[in-house]
């Protein structure tokens, strides 16, 4: 029922090799790289118990104008750590502090986490995804899935 | 409002003729059919035969009452009424892939035609040779265009497109038309000349609309957002984004009121008051009320005996169509005052909405 019974095969067939000067160009952003959340900032706020303000400094910065892995994966890592940290009835205070932007810049955090597991980060990550998503909507999700700028 | 089942096929579009009697549309085939509203019902009373792909677009011109249609086998035909039967004419629109969309323009001498090939035929009719030609927009298009839309002056069209990019273009044809006066968007206006370019607004581009005095542009895109352009304010663009999923269709019915459908299958109201000023209004029509009538112990176990589940679950959406709205399209009113618009969408159903701003 669910398989495709009609001929797929010209979905291999490069449409773009055929013609040329055809290819997408992606267009070179020249907004600012941002450098990802200062580390040491958010370590002394994590140090002291201040989630809260921990949460704001580690969303600040995102590193999505920048091509380079090194920078995107301290930045998640950053981020997964003041996440991780939360108690549970935290969440839903933070997700309420932060504006639209901010929630569809958490849910790029929330999906890149689910990317690559570690011990307790899915748990965690799943609550944090349940309380965005009711202030975010589908059209967070949405938008994680279609903004070619990747945190 | 009213809803009317054409069949379990997906609509891919329709349009209405001019006292909106008559309705095309086409059932996710390379056929047209035209109903005709008899009382509360549709009866079939043509059907176009001409393509051999899917139809993608078509569009009625009320007062010549011409149609127009585009399918994916690269072509087009304007069809006219000649003693009862509806004649296709082929159009030269020299695309080498499939068309995407079609749109007469407001004085009917031209229309425009999107496609894969990554640009814009613009076909008017040459009354030496008699048959249409075709001139291309090209300039800056990195892939398909998905959504066009005219300026109320015949001479502005607004084009979104898959390249995540929004632009109006100039469609003057000076084979056709007087020269066109300057308007908001700019006041010089050679063909193909780029008005505005919108670029990377998060998504394809799935509809463009242009309001009532063309002084602002809508779009919804692919990142379930809506935005827009307002020329008068220096084309400065505002960008709303909604919880919702992504929406496949945006149309002005009035000069600050958008209303948008898509993917959420029910449209949703928009209100637009300046730059910075777009903000969701209403979501549209009334949620069925669903009936949670007191089982008795004797349904109880039936259900846990049938469906492994005591739970009276409704298979239907609580909305009015119950899968993607593909299009929106003016029924009553002018353009400025709209007072009904029709949605179709991929369950095979036309419902008629009534605006209440």
């Amino acid at each position: 029922m669910a398989r495709n019974t009609l001929g797929s095969r010209f979905r291999r067939v490069e449409v773009d090799g055929l013609e040329e000067n055809s290819r997408f160009v992606e267009e070179q952003d020249e907004a600012a790289e941002l450098q990802g959340p200062d580390t040491a900032e958010v370590d002394s706020l994590l140090r002291q118990g201040d989630m809260m303000s921990a949460f704001h400094v580690a969303l600040r910065n995102p590193p999505i104008n920048s091509k380079n892995p090194a920078i995107k994966e301290k930045a998640q890592a950053v981020v997964l750590r003041v996440l991780t940290s939360f108690k549970s009835s935290d969440i839903e205070p933070a997700v309420k502090s932060i504006d639209r932007n901010g929630i569809d810049l958490l849910m790029k955090y929330i999906y890149k986490g689910f990317e690559k597991p570690c011990e307790n980060s899915s748990a965690i990550l799943l609550q944090w995804h349940e309380k965005a998503f009711a202030v975010g909507g589908l059209g967070s999700i949405v938008r994680v899935m279609t903004s070619r700028k990747t945190v | 409002m009213s809803l009317y089942s054409f069949g379990l096929e997906p609509l891919s579009c329709h349009a209405w003729n001019k006292d909106r009697t008559q309705i095309a549309v086409s059932p996710n085939s390379s056929t047209v059919i035209i109903y005709q509203k008899k009382g509360k019902e549709w009866s079939k009373i043509h059907e176009l035969k001409e393509h051999s792909g899917r139809i993608t677009g078509i569009d009625w011109a009320p007062e010549s009452n011409r149609i127009v249609t585009c399918a994916s086998d690269r072509n087009a035909y304007v069809w006219t009424l000649k003693d009862g039967v509806w004649k296709p004419t082929l159009v030269l629109v020299r695309i080498n892939r499939a068309a995407t969309c079609v749109k007469w323009s407001p004085q009917e001498n031209k229309f425009a035609l999107g496609s894969g090939a990554k640009l814009i035929s613009v076909c008017y009719f040459e009354k030496e040779n008699d048959w249409w030609l075709s001139k291309h927009i090209k300039k800056g298009i990195c892939s398909t265009v998905l959504s066009l839309d005219w300026h109320p002056n015949n001479i502005l069209l607004a084009a979104g497109s898959a390249d995540l990019h929004c632009r109006v273009f100039s469609a003057y044809i000076k084979e056709i038309e007087d020269k066109p006066g300057p308007t908001s968007w700019g006041a010089k206006m050679p063909f193909g000349e780029v008005l505005l370019e919108q670029k990377d607004v998060g998504g394809w581009v799935h509809s463009v609309a242009f309001s009532p005095s063309g002084d602002s542009l809508a779009w919804v895109s692919h990142n379930s957002a809506i935005s827009v352009a307002d020329a008068a304010q220096g084309k400065e663009v505002t960008q709303l984004t909604t919880e919702y999923l992504p929406l496949l269709s945006v149309l002005y019915v009035n000069e600050t009121e958008i209303v948008a459908a898509g993917h959420d299958c029910c449209p949703y109201q928009f209100s637009y008051m300046g730059p910075g000023k777009l903000d969701f209004v209403k979501k549209l029509g009334i949620s069925k009320q669903t009936s949670k009538n007191s089982m008795s112990a004797m349904q109880h176990f039936r259900n846990l005996d049938k469906k492994a589940t005591t739970d009276e679950e409704d298979n239907e959406l609580n909305t009015l169509h119950q899968n993607s709205i593909t299009q929106l399209c003016v029924v009553e009113g002018q353009k400025a005052k709209v007072e009904k618009f029709s949605s179709v969408g991929l369950d095979g159903a036309l419902v008629l909405w009534d605006v209440k701003v």
